[in-house]
């Protein structure tokens, strides 16, 4: 073999160097979080928690899972979740099906009145009047029904059809079936693979939404979890400004939970779920991405 | 175009098929239903939103219905714009966000590249998955947790700074989020952590489409691993790279709003501040809703041009176009 030659094993050593130096890079932030939030509140304060918690401690999880505000925002988040993702995956697959459609009068124009609108848009301050018009300032309906529609997932599901073989559905129209039961009977089982690739990213998109809550509900009975998780930190850099020597006399006290601990565990709680779908993600996003590439 | 295809494909004249026109869109009448409830979002959303940009040409007063308060408003041309443009926000503005996308762009860019190709030099398909796995992680978690994440690390008790007093580079703790320069620097560091592994699966996707042959000719030929990297990989990867860089830059406008927001505070707002944090900050929170729709109008002409001029490069590079 003449492959392994010295350049040839310094050039592996710099590969392999290279990625544990990334594997660390990315994973020790999401690790230290998670040593932070089980150390005990007034030790963390000393400093010095890098890779292992000194006093092991779950107060500040006992904290979040019985504190009514993220509770509820927990419960606001999976329903708008649960709500929210199939109805956005029926308006997106409904319209694919027919913008494939060769046939489909005035396709083009049509087409293009979706596509515009990655390209322009009103931005935020004309958006915000229009959703206070809607009545959908302050309401449940906000985190649902602007997300109904998204051209880069249409796209993808009218990429995925339209490599479907033709002939299935013409026998099945032959047969004296209409667009709609062809849909309903045929393409839409056929299309089962990408459209569980946009259900996982549009319930991912739901799960970490914060901008909706944070500022287009004023009812704390309409925040998320991440709506929260903001406010949390935005306490936590107000309280960054005060010196060190505040933050010393504070744990004299002896506070069982600081609010970084606490910060800390309501991160993970919000990490978790997203750690949980991974797997699955992993089966179907690289597909979705690669056939994303393949423009029309 | 392909209008013109169809009609080769049918081979009736054009007279003939406009007549069928009205036949096929009576037959096509489900299809149209599928549309319906997408073209409404759309409608509500997308396109509402940009007529209501005429906002920005008056002098909006909220309150009272909505026919009320847009055409009560007193008309005054283009004074929203020339009053962003006469201001020194503009300059502060503009260079905030070219130079937090800049940043980002020369981090971010290459980064995934060389994270592809180091991942394709890997033979254990294990150690492979397991890279790529744990890259991904950060581009699915929300920015709200990613600048959670970034403050602890970055903290006076956060491990960056710790490693830099062992090095001796700093004798105390870096206030990292207390300097505004310092901030384009967060921006674009945390841009790379959070999307270098998924922008990989495009580069990974165009090595895997190389024909092993080539690798195969290549060793023949006596040419080391990283000879094979320069002279085959590399080459293969160039369209891909050439048209995601154009994108790139196609998008330099959008230097985000999620991170600066999450991450900026008072004492750095004068470098962390851009465009779509101006606009939320002047439109919805100070309600000076019609400046607000101006800059934001401004922004989105700005950008719909660039995205054009851009796609238009694209397309004489690579013959591939967005639409």
């Amino acid at each position: 073999m003449r492959g392994k030659s010295t350049g040839d094993l310094l050039y592996a050593g710099v590969v392999y160097l290279f990625l544990f130096a990334v594997v660390f890079v990315t994973f020790y932030p999401f690790w230290n979080v998670l040593v932070l939030s089980v150390n005990s509140a007034s030790d963390t304060i000393k400093g010095g928690i890098y890779f292992w918690p000194r006093e092991l401690n779950f107060t500040s999880y006992k904290e979040i899972l019985t504190d009514h505000e993220i509770l509820h925002a927990v419960w606001v988040t999976v329903a708008r979740t649960v709500i929210g993702t199939p109805l956005t995956v029926i308006v997106i697959s409904l319209l694919a099906y027919p913008l494939s459609n060769r046939e489909l009068v005035a396709r083009r124009p049509v087409t293009l009145y979706f596509i515009f609108t990655m390209y322009f848009g009103g931005g935020l301050i004309p958006y915000y009047m229009v959703l206070k018009n809607l009545q959908l300032i302050d309401s449940f309906w906000v985190f649902v029904l602007p997300g109904l529609m998204n051209v880069f997932y249409m796209i993808l599901v009218r990429t995925f059809i339209e490599q479907l073989p033709q002939e299935i559905s013409e026998s099945a129209k032959m047969d004296g079936a209409n667009d709609l039961q062809v849909y309903f009977r045929i393409i839409m089982p056929l299309t089962m693979p990408v459209l569980a690739t946009i259900a996982l990213f549009t319930a991912i998109g739901h799960w970490n939404a914060w901008f909706d809550s944070y500022v287009f509900t004023y009812k704390s009975s309409l925040k998320t979890l991440q709506a929260v998780l903001v406010k949390i930190l935005n306490q936590y850099q107000t309280g960054a400004m005060v010196s060190d020597a505040q933050k010393l006399a504070d744990s004299s006290k002896r506070l069982a939970v600081s609010s970084d601990t606490i910060r800390m565990a309501a991160t993970m709680v919000a990490t978790i779920p997203i750690v949980m779908v991974y797997p699955f993600l992993q089966r179907y996003f690289v597909k979705g991405m690669t056939l994303g590439s393949v423009k029309s | 175009m392909k209008t013109q295809a169809d009609h080769a494909a049918s081979g009736l004249p054009p007279a003939a098929r406009r007549t069928g026109n009205w036949k096929r869109l009576r037959n096509q009448k489900f299809l149209w239903l599928m549309i319906l409830p997408a073209f409404i979002c759309t409608l509500l959303f997308s396109y509402t939103p940009m007529f209501g940009l005429y906002m920005a040409f008056i002098n909006y007063q909220p309150g009272g219905s909505f026919a009320s308060s847009f055409f009560g408003g007193e008309f005054v041309g283009l004074q929203w714009f020339k009053y962003f443009f006469d201001s020194g926000d503009f300059w502060i503005i503009l260079r905030n966000t070219l130079a937090q996308s800049l940043l980002s762009l020369a981090f971010g860019f290459p980064a995934p590249i060389i994270l592809a190709i180091a991942i394709n030099e890997v033979r254990s398909g294990a150690f492979k998955r397991f890279v790529q796995t744990v890259s991904y992680l950060p581009h699915f978690i929300s920015w709200v947790i990613a600048a959670n994440i970034i403050i602890s690390v970055l903290s006076s008790q956060g491990l960056v700074n710790k490693v830099l007093m062992l090095l001796h580079v700093t004798d105390k703790p870096i206030a990292f989020f207390q300097h505004g320069p310092y901030f384009w620097w967060i921006i674009a560091l945390s841009n790379m952590w959070k999307d270098m592994g998924f922008n990989a699966i495009m580069y990974l996707a165009a090595i895997a489409s190389i024909n092993p042959e080539l690798y195969e000719a290549a060793r023949v030929d006596g040419a080391s691993r990283i000879r094979q990297m320069l002279h085959v990989t590399l080459p293969a990867l160039r369209p891909t790279i050439v048209i995601l860089l154009i994108l790139a830059v196609g998008g330099v406008l959008n230097a985000g709003f999620d991170q600066q927001y999450l991450m900026q505070n008072d004492l750095v707002l004068k470098y962390s501040d851009v465009i779509d944090t101006y606009t939320y900050r002047y439109g919805l929170q100070n309600g000076m809703f019609s400046y607000g729709a101006a800059v934001g109008l401004f922004k989105s002409l700005v950008a719909f041009i660039l995205v054009l001029m851009v796609n238009r490069l694209a397309k004489k590079v690579n013959d591939q176009a967005l639409f």
